[in-house]
C-alpha cells in the first residue's frame, strides 16, 4: 500500500534520514522503533508531506507521493496522529473534529464520521463545546485520534501516541489502534513503548541514526537479541 | 461640556473607522506573524478609488463599499499568493524591507498619477449633521461609523461561523496541527491576507467621506494602524476596534483642546503608557 524507496532528508545541513526503504502492506500495523532523535518523526513528516525528501520515492497505491504538499497526500487518505498531540487548543472539541474533514474526500461524510467517532469517544460527546486546550492528556489523544478519523484515512500514522499519558490510557490508545485495524484501516505506530509495539505490529523497523539497520515480524524482532538489550533492557 | 462630549462623539465615530482599518492589519499579523507595512498605503488607494468613481461616475462612497473592499480582498489574495508566500516565516527584516519596498511604489505610484493635493468627495450630506439635545453629529461619520461597526461584525462573524474562519484561526492556533490535518495553509493565508485588504478596502473608503485622499496620508495611517493594533493587543479583533476608538476620541481631544497638528503627539503618549503599563496590549492575550 505504501512504499518508501531510498528516501534521505536533511534539516537545514543536519542529515535526518539515509537511504531509508519501507513497505506497509494494506490491512498490516507496521511499527516503527529507536531512540530519541534516530529519525522517526521526520520519518512520518516526510511520508506525510511536511518534509520535501532530497532523494528517493515514496508510492502510496502505485502513486508517487514524494515533494505533494501535506494537503494534498492527506487528501489521498494518509492521516496522522502526530507527536504531541497538536490538536487546536483555541478552538472547541467540535471545531476540531470539523477541521478533521476539511479534506475534499471526507466532507461529504462529515457527519456520519462525526457520530461515528463520537460513538468510539464518548467523552468527547461531552465536551464539544469546551476549548480543546482544556482536555486533559488522554482526552487530547482521543481528540487527535477523532480529528483523524475523521479525514477517512485508509491509513493513519501514529507518531508516540502514549507519550507522557497514564497507563490505563495508554492501554486505552493500544486497543483504539488495533480496533481501528480490525475495521480495516492500515497502521503505522510510531511508539516508544518497544515491548507492546512490537506485539500488536505485523512487521517492524529499527531506525538508528537516520538509517533502517533491522526489520522483521514483530515477533521476531521482540525475540532478537540486539532488540532485546538495546531497547528492552533485557 | 457639551462641546467635550460633542468631541468625544465625533472621535468614537471616526475611531471606529481606524478600528476598522487597524482590524485588517491585525488578522493579517494574528494568523501569519507578517506585518503589513503598507497598510495606509492600501487605505489610501481605497480612498483614491472612492474619489475616483464618485467623480467620473458619480457614485458614493457607501454604495462602493463593498465592490470595493471585494476587489481589495482579490488583489491581497493575489498579493499573497505571489509576493508575500515566499516571505512568510522568513526572518521579520526580510519581510520588513519587502512591504516597506511595496509602500514606497505605492505612494509613488499614488504622486504620479494624483499628485500630491488632497483630493476631497464633496457629498451633498458632507455638511449635514444630525442633532440631538446640544450634540451636533456630522451625518457622515455616522454613516461611516455604522459601514465600519457592519463590516467588521460580518468579520468576526465569519472567523466565528463559517468552515473556513474556523480552519484560519486553527493556523493561528497550531500551524503544525493544520498541516497535520491536511488544511492548505497556503490558501488559507491568501484568504486571510485578502480579508485583511478588504478591511483596509473598506475603511479606506469610509475613510475618503471624512478625510481628503492624499499621498501624505498614507505613512501616517500605516503608523496609527500600528499604533492601535499595539494598543488594542495585537492579534484580538475586539482590540482593534477599542484601540481605534480610543486612539479617534485622543485624536479628536487634542486636535479641539490643543492643535490638529498635534494630534499624533498625544495617540504615541498613549501608546508609550500602554506599551509600559500593559505590553501585550489592552484585550492581548499573550506577547
Amino acid at each position: 500500500m505504501l512504499a518508501v524507496d531510498g528516501i534521505s532528508v536533511y534539516h537545514g545541513d543536519a542529515q535526518a534520514l539515509d537511504e531509508v526503504s519501507l513497505t506497509v502492506d494494506e490491512g498490516a500495523i507496521v511499527a516503527i522503533v529507536g531512540a530519541n532523535g534516530a529519525g522517526k518523526t521526520s520519518l512520518i513528516r516526510t511520508i506525510a508531506g511536511m518534509h520535501r525528501p532530497a532523494s528517493g520515492r515514496i508510492t502510496f497505491q502505485g502513486n508517487e507521493i514524494a515533494g505533494l504538499p501535506s494537503h494534498q497526500v492527506c487528501n489521498l487518505g494518509i492521516g496522522q496522529v502526530a507527536e504531541g498531540r497538536q490538536i487546536f487548543p483555541s478552538l472547541s472539541v467540535s471545531e476540531n473534529l470539523d477541521m478533521g474533514a476539511m479534506l475534499p474526500r471526507a466532507r461529504g461524510a462529515r457527519e456520519r464520521n462525526r457520530q461515528r467517532v463520537l460513538a468510539m469517544f464518548p467523552k468527547l460527546a461531552e465536551r464539544l463545546a469546551q476549548a480543546a486546550g482544556t482536555l486533559s492528556g488522554g482526552e487530547q489523544q482521543m481528540l487527535a485520534i477523532g480529528r483523524c478519523l475523521m479525514g477517512e484515512p485508509r491509513l493513519v500514522m501514529f507518531d508516540e501516541p502514549s507519550l507522557g499519558l497514564a497507563p490505563t490510557i495508554v492501554h486505552d490508545v493500544l486497543k483504539t489502534i488495533r480496533d481501528l485495524n480490525a475495521e480495516g484501516i492500515t497502521c503505522v505506530l510510531v511508539e516508544q513503548n518497544v515491548a507492546v509495539s512490537l506485539k500488536i505490529a505485523s512487521r517492524a523497523y529499527v531506525l538508528e541514526n537516520g538509517r533502517i539497520t533491522l526489520s522483521g515480524t514483530g515477533a521476531e524482532l521482540l525475540a532478537d537479541a540486539r532488540v532485546r538489550q538495546a531497547y528492552l533492557g533485557i | 461640556m457639551a462641546i467635550t462630549l460633542n468631541v468625544i462623539v465625533q472621535g468614537v465615530l471616526t475611531g471606529l473607522v481606524y478600528g476598522l482599518m487597524a482590524l485588517g492589519l491585525s488578522v493579517i499579523f494574528g494568523v501569519m506573524r507578517v506585518v503589513n507595512f503598507a497598510h495606509g498605503e492600501f487605505t489610501v488607494i481605497a480612498m483614491y478609488a472612492a474619489f475616483i468613481l464618485f467623480e467620473m461616475l458619480g457614485l458614493q462612497p457607501l454604495i462602493v463599499l463593498l465592490p470595493i473592499a471585494a476587489a481589495f480582498f482579490v488583489v491581497g489574495y493575489l498579493l499573497q499568493r505571489s509576493l508575500i508566500s515566499p516571505f512568510v516565516g522568513r526572518a521579520e527584516h526580510e519581510q520588513f524591507i519587502l512591504l516597506v519596498g511595496l509602500a514606497t511604489v505605492i505612494v509613488n505610484g499614488l504622486l504620479l498619477v494624483f499628485g500630491p493635493d488632497a483630493r476631497p468627495i464633496n457629498l451633498p450630506y458632507s455638511f449635514d449633521s444630525y442633532a440631538i439635545g446640544s450634540l451636533f453629529i456630522d451625518k457622515v461619520r455616522v454613516y461611516a461609523a455604522l459601514g465600519a461597526f457592519a463590516v467588521a461584525a460580518a468579520l468576526f462573524l465569519f472567523f466565528r461561523y463559517t468552515r473556513t474562519g474556523t480552519a484560519i484561526r486553527a493556523c493561528a492556533d497550531n500551524l503544525t496541527g493544520a498541516a497535520v490535518v491536511g488544511l492548505d495553509v497556503k490558501q488559507l493565508y491568501a484568504v486571510t491576507f485578502g480579508l485583511g485588504l478588504a478591511c483596509v478596502g473598506a475603511a479606506g473608503t469610509l475613510m475618503a467621506t471624512i478625510a481628503d485622499a492624499s499621498p501624505s496620508l498614507a505613512q501616517a495611517y500605516t503608523l496609527l494602524a500600528f499604533t492601535i493594533v499595539i494598543i488594542g493587543g495585537l492579534g484580538s479583533m475586539v482590540g482593534a476596534l477599542v484601540g481605534g476608538v480610543l486612539i479617534g476620541v485622543s485624536e479628536a481631544l487634542a486636535g479641539f483642546y490643543i492643535q490638529p497638528s498635534m494630534k499624533s503627539m498625544f495617540s504615541f503618549a498613549l501608546l508609550i503608557i500602554v506599551l509600559v503599563l500593559r505590553p501585550q496590549g489592552l484585550l492581548g492575550r499573550r506577547l
